[in-house]
């Protein structure tokens, strides 16, 4: 069983104190290969018998399509861009995450709200302030970091092309875009090695091979996995 | 970021009204801004919900009725943060005055009257720059449920509070709803430095208050010569005139 407990105050509308799933968060910066090791584990642990809901950012019915379309005319200032992830991320908690929960599935979350605070830092927002905000998540079983540095990241990157938000287009306006990213990325993955050792996340180095990434956080996560069988 | 020393420098002049539906709040801002205007001073007006890049979102999450106390809280405070960067913080920088039709109390209160925690709101908001001139129109639940019975065809799903499942019946709900938020208001009152004003005063000398004060906000600020005002946006100050207000 999972104990609901959040980081701040309790948010309303959530009465149980026990869940039967397992919530589990995959961090990592963009670029990372997140979806892709989701996307293996969750078939992995399927065809295992594990009932198993992934969620990421801006999948939200709500505010998903509001924020693709805000983006693209790269308006947004960084309150209103946190508001709307924050809005974004617990419409899918309610919506998507928290009713697996209730039926004692896995949840794979594709980030969780520590990338949605690392943006903001960079950008400038307050780190209490985000906390503050940030206090209505509940607290995962577990947190899964890929880490990697900003130079073997690029190189990932220069295969499928830069992004305007993931090199900070946003606030590093006199930039080239290659130095625009190495800074940005530089600065975000500063901000979650922070979080990594803050929170205690379970760090597993992500610039091996798929294979080797996949057979190292799968390792990670069973017991978190198996533990709901026990219970 | 959300600190409080960073608005210590802002020239401009901020004034908001609060106040529930049919509070009559929103008349006493036009004619305001219009006599503001009509005497040359350059004012920029905002309004709860209207962020162009946040409001589609707010409005199809009430359509479909997606939205929950926490969910209707954020997206609210988007659409805020939005216009607290693009219209309410420039125009204070530029040393101008800035109108709001409610402001941060609104969140304040409803959101805690749908059971969302009252400091978290307050922490959410945190970034928003204090008011010089906050203003509370207070009318009676009775009243404002019959003023708003007189202007409206129906009451809206979120207005009425019907998603908290108090009542099936609309009006019920409504009644119960907003009678929560007067609780809240009253409270936020006592809080903050807000001004109550009797909204069951007439029209006028309610106005008539408003100016008096407003007035002293009002040294300093930039004006305009006043001949190059239009004659119809002098409307509001000639009526109120002919009303005998003024």
């Amino acid at each position: 069983m999972t104990e609901v407990k959040f980081y701040g105050e309790p948010p309303p509308g959530i009465e149980q104190e026990w869940l039967p799933g397992r919530l589990i968060a995959i961090e990592g910066t963009d670029g990372v290969g997140r979806s892709t090791i989701i996307s293996i584990l969750k078939d992995y642990l399927e065809a295992n018998g594990w009932g198993v809901v992934d969620s990421g950012l801006r999948r939200s019915p709500l505010v998903g399509p509001g924020i693709d379309q805000a983006k693209e005319g790269h308006t947004l200032d960084p309150i209103t861009l946190n508001l709307f992830y924050a809005t974004d991320f617990w419409d899918r908690f309610e919506r998507i995450m928290l009713p697996a929960l209730q039926a004692g599935m896995v949840v794979l979350a594709d980030r969780y709200i520590f990338s949605l605070m690392a943006r903001a830092v960079v950008r400038g927002a307050a780190p209490e302030w985000l906390e503050q905000i940030y206090g209505f998540a509940l607290i995962p079983d577990q947190v899964i970091y890929l880490d990697i540095d900003a130079e073997d990241l690029v190189l990932r990157i220069l295969e499928r092309g830069f992004d305007f938000w993931e090199s900070g287009g946003d606030y590093l306006h006199d930039r080239s875009i290659y130095d625009g990213f190495m800074q940005h990325q530089r600065e975000q993955l500063h901000q979650m090695s922070l979080m990594a050792e803050r929170y205690g996340w379970d760090v597993v180095d992500a610039r091996g091979t798929i294979e080797e990434v996949f057979e190292d956080v799968r390792r990670a996560i069973m017991p978190t996995v198996e533990s709901m069988s026990q219970a | 970021m959300a600190t409080s020393d960073q608005f210590m420098e802002l020239p401009g002049r901020l004034i908001v009204v609060e106040g529930i539906d049919g509070s009559g709040k929103s008349t006493q801002l036009d004619l305001l801004h219009k006599w503001l205007r009509s005497e040359g001073y350059v004012t920029v007006f905002t309004e709860w919900n209207s962020s162009p890049i946040v409001r589609d979102t707010t409005r199809r999450g009430k359509r479909k009725q997606l939205l929950t106390p926490m969910s209707f809280s954020l997206i609210h405070a988007a659409d805020f943060a939005s216009r607290t960067h693009e219209q309410i913080l420039p125009a204070l920088q530029a040393g101008v005055i800035v109108l709001a039709d409610r402001y941060v109390y609104t969140a304040f209160a409803r959101d805690a009257a749908r059971g969302v925690n009252r400091k978290w709101v307050r922490d959410l908001y945190s970034f928003a720059p204090p008011p010089d001139l906050a203003l509370y129109f207070q009318v009676s639940l009775a009243e404002s449920i019959r003023r708003i019975a007189a202007a409206r065809a129906e009451i809206k799903f979120y207005e009425a509070g019907m998603d908290l499942g108090m009542s099936e019946d609309v009006h019920e709900s409504f009644r119960l709803f907003q009678g929560r938020i007067l609780e809240e208001y009253d409270a936020l009152c006592e809080e903050y430095d807000i001004t109550r004003i009797d909204a069951s005063q007439s029209l006028v000398n309610q106005q008539v208050l408003v100016r008096e004060l407003v007035e002293p906000l009002l040294e300093g600020m930039p004006r305009r010569e006043i001949s190059s005002v239009p004659t119809h946006l002098q409307s509001g100050y000639v009526a109120l005139a002919a009303g005998g207000g003024l």
